[in-house]
């Protein structure tokens, strides 16, 4: 298992490694306008370039950019949207709020999906497993900007209306103090956004997962020896149908690092979506890159993760065995 | 008994009348195509969804044919902004006061005022329904009172200044003078107004105060028209009460080119600029285009996009996948691990990169239609392959090859069609995700398509964000048609797939 894990992670950081080339010639390639914004000067210019290494060939280029980056863990400074600061650091303060939505959205959003998804199981085919079942087709398929919409106009602007006082501001609070309680009500609004879909998606997939377990024939067995539906459902069906529900949570776990681009940008979260949007926009190369690298690593460490887990769960599962 | 040497008087000839050997279908035989028909008919849901899916496609395509005007035509026309943010209305329900056009809202004594005069001057009603008139909020000490009204947005689009050639003067006159309907008002003597600020405002026609408030005799506006100055050559309808010496232009540029500056108004002007009377299904945008008529735009843009782009990919994965499958091996370790690497690319980061580079030279359509394909095709040919893994090493396939078929013919005429089930569904459910990431896309502003002619549902949405308090339908219609689009087509995909399923056959009876 260790050897496996280990091997897994190797293979990782090759794909990182050439998914992180590939961005770099692909931006290499765009064409080169010279940064203007340190002064227009033609002598500031040439010693930027040389200083940055601008001006030798791309092969050297690339060896400089993995020396400082991957191996020397300098992602340079920003050239449009935070002039001059450093990238690494920016990114780092904007990480809080996003891994704080993601977070509550999740503590909320599993123990609601998962309830669901069991009732509706155990429900099979009756009016409440209808009703469930209904309602998560309806918020699987829309999308979460819809929702967003909707949160946004409901609660933000007509419950203003009704109430006659603000009970949820448009967007986020400023400020730092990230687990006062005026941040979590801010927060509300992109929670709601976020957590239905993720409540459907955990709904639908616990149902159907335990639907499959509950007709085998163990369950039988677990009954004829006397055990309570009850007690036959929490200690075996649930169990096992946790195996692949387990590693579907642990992968979402790790998304909470990446969290939504379109709800940070609705909500106005000051997060890394945002931060990456606009360094598209604004073409801020440095905070290109290591935003690139930032969700290739995540994607990849959530995949990964959600391979392990199958292993952790359930003992009988040896991954990767011949 | 002697089995051996049986008489042959003890055989009898059988009943030549009964038919011998296996009884004759009377039921005809079900093909596969009809047993996929039958079980998804059976599938209330998915019937319902494909009717919807149905209903949006004829949506996209004839609208643009039918809700055409002349008004959604004149793409590139400065006189939209006049029409921005106007409510949806339909003409049919509005007598019933829905989908009139109009909105609900709380005014002070000032804006009541101000808007009243506009019903005062052109007859035309402007607040059909006065909830709740005259009360004052806050207390006694508070001295302003409110008005809670139903106010029509149209009419509220009140007058304009507009500058005209003599040429377009003499034929806005020409044609009040044909259909007896008012389009310019007199013009204002700006001199009267008090304020520096309503100097421009062409809806003040009255006396007012320093404030703008309206100065008023007997409960009546004073109206402060022009009625001196230069002969404005003037010689159409005038309004009730002139006696023929107001003024309905003020006079500029040269002797020779000279300008008019008249007020119109605008729910007039838009008749005779356009021929109808404005009326607008879904309302209009900040923009002033008309809603109806984009949304359809946008919506035969993304469903082509969606459709084109499920195609291609089931096309290239089918045959990626297929060679993978068939040979296994090397090629299909080199595939896969080419696979790994671009599916490990966020799709962000691909689409991104796709826009900085593509875009400049072949559009954004384009690069965002290359950024899709790039990795789309991955899930098609994971598909495919897994198909081919099962079925290659069958016995009919062995006897087939046996019987000297060719590779090639092997992998489509023999293997592949048992992948087309799954394929076909694959692809149908993976038209919702392309929507679903254009449409977020062109919201979150990395892909550009807005255009006078060309827009999609992502961008109508995003235009319409800002104004989620005051002009929900905005962007209220463009949600709804993406979430209909959405649902029908996951519920549609789903009843597709069970009834590709040939296990779960006779399971529901």
């Amino acid at each position: 298992m260790f050897k496996y894990v280990l091997k897994r992670i190797g293979l990782m950081l090759v794909v990182f490694f050439i998914i992180i080339s590939i961005c770099f010639v692909l931006v290499k390639l765009l064409p080169n306008t010279e940064a203007t914004q340190f002064g227009k000067d033609r002598a500031i210019i040439e010693q930027r370039r040389a200083q940055l290494g601008y001006d030798k060939p791309l092969i050297v280029q690339y060896g400089i950019f993995i020396q400082k980056t991957l191996l020397g863990f300098n992602w340079g400074v920003s050239e449009e949207l935070y002039r001059g600061q450093d990238v690494w650091q920016i990114f780092v303060s904007k990480l809080p709020p996003t891994m704080l939505v993601n977070t509550y959205t999740m503590l909320i959003a599993v123990p609601i999906g998962l309830l669901l998804g069991i009732y509706s199981a155990l429900k099979k085919n009756k009016w409440q497993d209808h009703v469930i079942s209904t309602g998560v087709m309806i918020f699987i398929s829309v999308p979460s900007y819809v929702y967003a919409f909707l949160v946004q106009y409901l609660l933000c602007f007509k419950l203003t209306g009704w109430v006659g006082k603000e009970v949820f501001p448009l967007q986020m609070q400023a400020g730092t103090d990230y687990f006062s309680w005026g941040m979590f009500v801010s927060l509300i609004p992109a929670i709601l956004s976020l957590g239905f879909g993720t409540i459907a998606g955990l709904a639908r997939y616990t149902r159907a997962e335990l639907c499959e377990v509950l007709t085998q024939e163990y369950m039988l067995l677990a009954r004829t020896k006397g055990l309570t539906r009850g007690q036959a459902t929490v200690r075996h069906a649930l169990r096992n149908s946790m195996v692949p529900i387990f590693p579907m949570i642990m992968g979402e776990f790790i998304g909470i690092i990446g969290g939504s681009l379109i709800i940070e940008q609705i909500f106005g979260i000051p997060g890394v979506g945002p931060l990456y949007i606009n360094s598209i926009t604004a073409r801020d190369y440095n905070f290109f890159m290591l935003l690139s690298a930032f969700y290739t690593i995540i994607g990849l460490a959530s995949g990964l993760l959600v391979d392990l887990s199958y292993g952790f769960v359930d003992p009988r599962i040896r991954m990767g065995e011949k | 008994m002697d089995y051996q040497n049986i008489p042959k008087e003890k055989f009898v000839f059988a009943d030549p009348n009964r038919r011998t050997g296996d009884k004759k279908f009377d039921t005809k035989p079900v093909s596969y195509a009809k047993d996929v028909w039958t079980r998804f008919c059976k599938n209330k849901s998915s019937v319902v969804a494909a009717c919807i899916i149905v209903f949006l496609l004829l949506f996209s395509i004839l609208v643009p044919i039918i809700a055409s005007t002349t008004y959604s035509e004149a793409l590139t026309d400065t006189t939209y902004l006049q029409y921005a943010k106007l409510t949806p209305k339909n003409n049919l329900l509005a007598p019933l006061g829905i989908w009139d056009g109009c909105q609900k809202t709380t005014l002070n004594k000032a804006t009541y005022d101000y808007w009243q005069a506009i019903t005062e001057e052109t007859g035309f009603t402007i607040m059909p329904k006065i909830y709740k008139a005259g009360y004052s909020q806050g207390g006694p000490a508070s001295r302003s009172t409110y008005y809670d009204v139903k106010i029509d947005t149209y009419i509220k689009n009140g007058m304009t200044y507009l500058t005209l050639t003599e040429a377009q003067f003499k034929d806005i006159q020409a044609w009040q003078n044909e259909t007896g309907i008012q389009v310019i008002y007199p013009a204002v003597n700006i001199k009267k107004i008090k304020n520096e600020m309503y100097k421009s405002d062409a809806n003040i026609w009255y006396e007012n105060d320093m404030k703008g408030a309206p100065i008023m005799q007997n409960g009546k506006y004073q109206d402060i028209y022009l009625n001196s100055g230069n002969e404005d050559g003037y010689d159409s309808l005038r309004i009730d009460g002139d006696d023929g010496s107001l003024r309905y232009a003020r006079i500029g540029g040269t002797s020779d080119n000279k300008s008019y500056i008249v007020r119109v108004f605008k729910y007039t002007y838009f008749q005779y600029r356009y021929g109808f009377e404005p009326s607008f299904l879904f309302g209009t945008n900040a923009k002033g285009q008309d809603l109806l008529t984009r949304l359809a735009a946008g919506a035969r843009f993304s469903l082509v996009l969606a459709v084109c782009i499920s195609a291609i990919n089931l096309f290239i994965g089918a045959i990626i996948g297929s060679i993978e499958g068939y040979y296994g091996g090397a090629i299909d370790i080199i595939i896969e691990r080419i696979i790994d690497i671009l599916g490990g690319v966020p799709s962000m980061v691909v689409m991104a990169l796709f826009q900085l580079h593509l875009a400049s030279k072949v559009g954004p359509v384009w690069s965002m239609a290359f950024a899709f394909i790039l990795t789309g095709w991955i899930g098609m040919s994971a598909r495919t392959r897994m198909q081919f893994y099962r079925f290659k090493r069958q016995e009919y396939v062995l006897a087939a090859r046996t019987l000297g078929a060719s590779d090639r013919r092997l992998m489509f005429k023999h293997i592949f069609p048992n992948a087309m089930g799954t394929l076909i569904t694959g692809s149908v459910l993976s038209i919702p995700g392309v929507i679903f990431s254009e449409s977020s896309l062109t919201y979150l502003g990395i892909v550009n398509l807005e255009s006078s002619t060309q827009t999609s549902v992502g961008t109508l949405l995003s235009n319409g964000n800002g104004m989620l308090a005051s002009f929900p339908h905005i962007i209220f219609f463009p949600a709804l048609f993406i979430s209909l689009l959405e649902i029908s087509f996951n519920l549609f995909g789903n009843g597709l797939r069970d009834a590709f399923n040939p296990s779960l056959k006779g399971i529901e009876d």
